[in-house]
């Protein structure tokens, strides 16, 4: 009999063991530790019962898993990178397996431009030990605190001071499992003063069996007047659930743009999206799209917490649901006492094509400065009744029409994408699947 | 072309139109006014399948055809087109890629396959010149952030792309500057044919000065109250609508 309060008999319990072994020898020893103490004293895996996530039950992902050991390294093809689909023109291509750098499948950007290493090779740069591990917002997680006990490896990656760094970094997240899978990426990145980087994600599960979570951490900083933009492509197969802890220190003049998108069939994606803006006239853009087919359970938390005045962020997050799709969306905007001339602006809009789909969508605005201008709104709804008549008194049919406003809806967000092919991209993605639950 | 029986409509158990009767034959322009909430867009949708009308009696025909049995997208494929009084802003859909798959869901309709690129652009050029069009509108989104008259001449230049046979214009000239009016005008009068029909929606009797029509009928009250000639809008023009009321309240019993 366990004394442990178990949530999740099979994987919980066996933590404190694979940890002991897993970690052995691992680099930052007290910092796992201490997280893996802090995971256990908030009690482990979320129920439902914790607020933040009261409509995403992570429990039954976790049940089937077994462990947190990666299995062993494979050999990966161009051509099975060509299959992902997801190869982008024009980019430093960058390819990870289960959170690995492949050097011999990847081109870096020039030194003096920016450094790219593996984290278990960055302990002795500068950049890293000021700001690993350094975000505040990290103890509130449970999965964030789960990561640092666990982590693996990932990408160091640090725009040089001035640095343009000419094309953007392209990192093709690969997973891969032998066995029903636990694993922690973590990454650091730092665009140092006056830097400005582009930094695109996507992910692709490779055949293997069970099922995998994906739990990562990414730290972001911006430096004085540096900027930073950074698209999640959250693409991928079946077999890939995602949890993702994204935590973003803003400091002055810095520009930070957000670009989540999550066009995939994992039955799980989970993304938790903090922006803490530390110092004045800082500039965040924060643009979410989501479309949850089948099962799917698609959720947003997202906070941006204005501490120094002068700071603007804009955040626009839309979603469409169908068939049995639940999306969660929560964002919260902090102004605290100090932030005076605070702009910050949220819309969420969800369109909800079926009658089984549900949304919980949740703005939650604290302001504690006088001089702000704030302003939210949500919609949830269906198809505009007067656009699609108007479209079919053109002689265009109820589902050309349907998928036409769909699409329309969507477009609405691809179109502030800034790389033409990552438009592309995402609006081929966007329209496949779109059209797949429009026409049925 | 169009026979319309005895046509009741209402709206949320209101009824709008309460009995209309109305012949439009190929080659002819009829003009349809009267006041305020007499029923005049009430018609158009129903003629183009809104669906919050329900018709409670009668029936219409379309080229020999029950127009009521129809779907809105049926009835455009047949050949008629509503020139709407509010044309409707539709953002992230662009005007052309609108146009293309409306011209192309219509010939599929007929068992034609769908237009060749340069065709397209032929016809949309050609209909451009004719419209007096801004090029400059067409890639942009449907009606997003248009002027009221620029929604109005898209809408007339969808009626051109499309070539309807009834086309029904609701209120077309509300909104055009006097230009417009005139090149709108001179535009419907090159698409009118021995084969197709205009309805002519209109408060102002200066729109059928330049598109002079057949037949000018009043709805009042959800009937056509008098019809006539030409000379019937000129008279309305000068003596506003209240002699017609006059009258009609005396043939009919107090409600
Ligand atoms: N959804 C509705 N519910 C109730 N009444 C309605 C509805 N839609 C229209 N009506 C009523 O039907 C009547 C006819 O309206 P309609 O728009 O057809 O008038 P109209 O002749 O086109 O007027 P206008 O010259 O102002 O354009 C009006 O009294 C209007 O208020
Ligand atoms: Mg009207």
């Amino acid at each position: 009999m366990t004394t442990i309060a178990s949530n999740i008999p099979s994987l919980y319990d066996t933590l404190p063991a694979q940890f002991s072994t897993l970690t052995a020898g691992a680099q930052w020893p007290e910092a796992r530790k201490e997280a893996f103490d802090r995971f256990q004293a908030l009690g482990g895996f979320p129920t439902v019962k914790v607020e933040d996530w009261k409509y995403t039950n992570v429990i039954p992902f976790f049940r089937s898993l077994q462990t947190l050991q990666l299995p062993a390294p494979i050999a990966i093809t161009e051509a099975q990178l060509e299959a992902t689909g997801l190869l982008l023109p024009d980019v430093y291509r960058i390819v990870l397996l289960n959170g690995e750098l492949q050097p011999q499948l990847s081109e870096l950007p020039p030194a003096k431009q920016a450094t790219v290493l593996k984290m278990s090779e960055a302990a002795a740069e500068p950049a890293f030990t000021a700001h690993f591990n350094n975000s505040q917002k990290l103890a509130e997680h449970h999965f964030a605190q789960l990561n640092t006990a666990f982590f693996t490896n990932g990408l160091f990656i640090e725009a040089k001071a001035k640095a343009q760094v000419e094309k953007p970094l392209h990192i093709i997240h690969l997973y891969h499992n032998t066995s029903s899978l636990l694993v922690n990426p973590r990454h650091l990145w730092v665009a140092q003063e006056g830097a400005s980087i582009q930094i695109i994600e996507s992910a692709a599960g490779l055949d293997g069996s069970g099922t995998m979570v994906v739990n990562s951490v990414v730290e972001a900083v911006t430096t004085e007047r540096s900027q930073m933009s950074h698209y999640q492509l959250q693409t991928g197969g079946g077999q890939l659930r995602f949890i993702n802890q994204t935590l973003v220190q803003q400091r002055g003049k810095s520009l930070y743009n957000n670009y989540t998108f999550t066009l995939s069939e994992s039955e799980l994606v989970r993304n938790n999206l903090n922006i803490s803006l530390d110092d004045e006239r800082t500039e965040t853009h924060l643009f979410g799209f989501y479309i949850a087919t089948g099962n799917q359970l698609v959720d947003n938390h997202t906070s941006v917490d204005h501490r120094m005045p002068n700071c603007e962020s804009n955040e626009l997050y839309r979603g469409v649901l169908m068939d049995k799709a639940t999306g969660v969306f929560n964002g919260k905007i902090y102004v605290h006492e100090d932030a005076q001339k605070t702009n910050a602006f949220q819309q969420n809009n969800n369109l909800v094509i079926s009658p089984e789909a549900n949304i919980y969508t949740k703005p939650q605005l604290e302001i504690f400065a006088d001089d702000v201008k704030c302003s939210h709104g949500t919609t949830i709804g269906q198809v505009s009744e007067e656009a699609l008549f108007y479209l079919k008194a053109r002689g265009i049919g109820d589902a050309m029409a349907r998928s036409m406003l769909v699409k329309a809806f969507a477009f609405d967000i691809t179109a502030q994408v800034k790389i033409p092919a990552v438009r592309k991209q995402v609006e081929q993605l966007a329209t496949r699947y779109l059209s797949a639950a429009v026409n049925n | 072309m169009l026979n319309i029986k005895n046509l009741h409509a209402a709206v949320e158990g209101n009824a709008i139109l309460k009995g209309i009767n109305l012949n439009v034959k190929a080659g002819e322009v009829h003009a349809i006014m009267g006041p305020n909430g007499s029923g005049k867009s009430s018609l158009a949708s129903v003629l183009a399948g809104r669906e919050a009308y329900e018709v409670t009696d009668g029936s219409v025909e379309f080229e020999g055809k029950d127009l009521l049995d129809m779907s809105p997208e049926v009835r455009a494929r047949e050949g008629l087109f509503l020139a709407f009084q509010y044309p409707v802003e539709i953002p992230g859909v662009s005007n052309i890629n609108f146009l293309k798959t409306a011209v192309n869901e219509i010939r599929a309709y007929h068992g034609q396959p769908p237009m060749q690129a340069k065709a397209f652009l032929d016809m949309l050029k050609s209909k451009q010149k004719l419209m007096e069009f801004d090029a400059n509108l067409m890639n942009r989104s449907l009606n997003e952030g248009f002027s009221g008259g620029e929604k109005k001449r898209n809408d007339i230049f969808q009626m051109a792309m499309l070539e309807p046979k009834l086309a029904i214009m609701d209120e077309t000239d509300s909104g055009l500057d006097i230009d417009a009016l005139r090149v709108v005008s001179a535009g419907v009068n090159k698409l009118r044919s021995k084969d197709n029909a205009f309805i002519i929606i209109t408060h102002y009797q200066r729109l059928l000065e330049y598109i002079v029509p057949d037949f000018v009928h009043v709805l009042y009250n959800g009937r056509i109250v008098k019809s006539g000639t030409k000379e019937l809008a000129l008279e309305l023009e000068e003596k506003g609508y209240d002699w017609l009321k006059e009258d009609i309240r005396l043939e009919e019993p107090v409600q």
